[in-house]
């Protein structure tokens, strides 16, 4: 068990808590776009089908690279235009004049 | 500086961008903005890579990688561009489960490029857990996105001995692991995808259509720790960071997802919930009480005559594109100075927040959304609930009935207001497959009918009543 293992064991126990503190305080309507940019998120997938294919020396490697990296980019960029397409909607409301408030109006 | 070190440092930027992207979306005014950080971050870890040296060289195949992004990209935008909001949340389970794919696909190809370098126990064991839970989330996204988009049944698919036949295959896939992990066969690595696919099917059959979303938010998270894992393998910091994030954060939204539903995440994946129909259907039960059906003309007068007017939106609203004409109606009682708003379940839709999203469409006014706890205290004063096609989120026996499927699950209290209107297709139950009480309550009107159609009559006709 080498230096690195124990490195990278580091790196994830401070993401796992990373990740927790982050979401706790996300509220729950912004929980589905919450989902999907996460979604998108770990598209970074993509880096390492790169990787593989761009390290492939036999032709297994190649197609299973080069499958790796069309499903991964779809992940990444359907993640990002998909959350992009939800946030659009939580636009600020537009001025527009109050209703007066019901006691004032007669039925 | 080195190239190696360079690379590094703009991947410590991504992982930073990641996490700014995450905090971002939890608040409404900066979530967009976050997105964009998280895509940009995105984009200069893949240039990044481009330079990148593998095994002491530069990257191979840049024209095939090259294709292989030109590919994903044009099938990938358009699907995300166009879709219906209804269906966004086929949508992210379809993208969730290709990037489980990737990730399954990236472990396996390590594993036959590493294997004749003999690797240590622990490279293969990473590589395995890549393969079983990127393969597992893969296959349980398609099956997911089946069921969403109606292309088999949304009712949960049981049969005898299920469990016990899960368990065997999900010991299978664990024995497996074990004997790869000793003999380092090819072979018997394509066992393993295949049984992680079974495991995937298997395991998503007996979850039902109400439950579904909760499935993908695990999936998601599952698709983070496979992507974690593909990160060991390749000695990259960057996947490690960004998987594990999305895997924790997912694994924590999920049990907040089944906390929103009163029922525990073991009771949601293992319960097989909503394949018991029990609601009979009919708009008269056996011991004679019956429903009480009105016109939209009816309820338009109704209206009129409120001072406070509550609409509680469900799917079935969604699935009727029936938004923009409800936010019109509401505009409409507002001119009138009649006081609106809009009480949200936390479940509402297909996903948490999904009302939300498809409200926001349909310019409904942020501030006009109320939570369900906030809506809760607000409905004794109302003097109509106006529930558009919602039915288990109001349903009483979530609180009153100990012996019913959904009894523990939060709803919201149109029980309460002086009047209460369904806006229903049809007498047909809602996912949860149980009857209504409300529906029988003689405070209650039904309006049957399309809900965009009844929406439209209705404001017409309190634009004729004015």
């Amino acid at each position: 068990m080498g230096n690195a293992l124990l490195q990278y064991a580091t790196v994830l126990m401070l993401s796992i808590f990373v990740g927790i503190e982050i979401i706790a305080k996300v509220p729950s309507i912004l929980h589905t776009p919450l989902m999907s940019g996460s979604n998108a998120i770990h598209g970074v997938i993509l880096v390492g089908s790169m990787l593989v294919l761009g390290g492939a020396d036999t032709n297994l490697q190649e197609v299973l690279g080069f499958l790796a990296v069309i499903l991964a980019t779809m992940n990444v960029v359907g993640g990002f235009v998909v959350t992009d397409r939800m946030l659009e909607m939580f636009k600020p409301k537009t001025a527009k004049p109050k209703a007066t408030s019901s006691d004032e109006v007669a039925q | 500086m080195s190239r190696g070190t360079l690379i590094d440092l703009l991947y410590l930027f991504s992982a930073t961008t990641f996490v700014l992207a995450l905090k971002g979306l939890g608040s409404p005014k900066r979530a967009r903005q976050g997105n964009m950080v998280a895509a940009f971050g995105m984009l200069v870890a893949i240039v990044a890579t481009f330079f990148k040296y593998v095994d002491g060289h530069a990257l191979h195949h840049v024209w095939l990688i090259l294709l292989a992004m030109f590919i994903g990209f044009i099938v990938a935008v358009p699907t995300a561009r166009f879709i219906k909001m209804t269906a966004m949340p086929q949508l992210v389970a379809i993208f969730n489960g290709v990037g489980g794919g990737a990730a399954a696909l990236v472990s396996i190809t390590e594993f036959v490029h590493i294997k004749s370098s003999h690797p240590a126990t622990y490279v293969t064991l990473e590589v395995l857990l890549g393969v079983l839970i990127g393969t597992f989330s893969f296959a349980g996204s398609a099956i997911a996105f089946a069921k969403l988009q109606e292309l088999m049944t949304g009712r949960p698919i049981t049969y005898p001995g299920q469990q016990g036949i899960n368990a065997i295959v999900g010991l299978a896939a664990a024995t497996l692991i074990v004997i790869i992990l000793v003999t380092a066969s090819t072979p018997l690595l394509w066992i393993l995808l295949a049984l992680a696919f079974v495991l995937g099917v298997i395991f998503v059959l007996p979850i039902g259509g109400a439950d579904v979303p909760v499935l993908i938010s695990l999936l998601n998270a599952f698709t983070g720790l496979a992507v974690a894992a593909s990160g060991f393998t390749l000695g990259s910091n960057l996947l490690i960071v960004a998987g594990t994030l999305v895997g924790a954060s997912g694994i924590l939204l999920t049990r907040l997802m089944s906390k929103a539903m009163g029922r525990s995440l073991s009771n949601v994946l293992f319960s097989a919930f909503g394949s018991n129909i029990t609601a009979s259907g009919a708009t008269t039960r056996d011991d004679g009480a019956s429903v009480r059906s009105g016109t939209p003309e009816d309820i338009a007068i109704l209206l009129g005559f409120a001072s406070r007017v509550v609409f509680i939106p469900g799917y079935g609203l969604a699935v009727s594109q029936g938004q923009h004409v409800l936010r019109e109606l509401g505009e409409l009682l507002e001119s009138k100075g009649i006081d609106v708003f809009y009480a949200i379940h936390p479940v509402a839709g297909r996903m948490p927040g999904h009302m939300n999203v498809l409200l926001a469409e349909a310019n409904v006014p942020y501030e006009q959304l109320v939570e369900m706890d906030e809506a809760n205290s607000e409905l004794q004063t109302a003097d109509v609930a106006l529930v558009v096609g919602a039915n288990d989120t109001v349903n009483p026996a979530a609180h009153d009935d100990p012996s019913s499927p959904i009894y523990g699950m939060p709803i919201i209290h149109a029980d309460l207001a002086e009047n209460v209107v369904f806006l229903k297709r049809s007498m047909r139950p809602g996912f949860a497959g149980i009857e209504n009480e409300l529906l029988y309550n003689p405070k209650t009107t039904l309006v049957f009918g399309d809900a965009k159609d009844t929406l439209t009559k209705m404001v017409a006709a309190v634009k004729a009543n004015s």
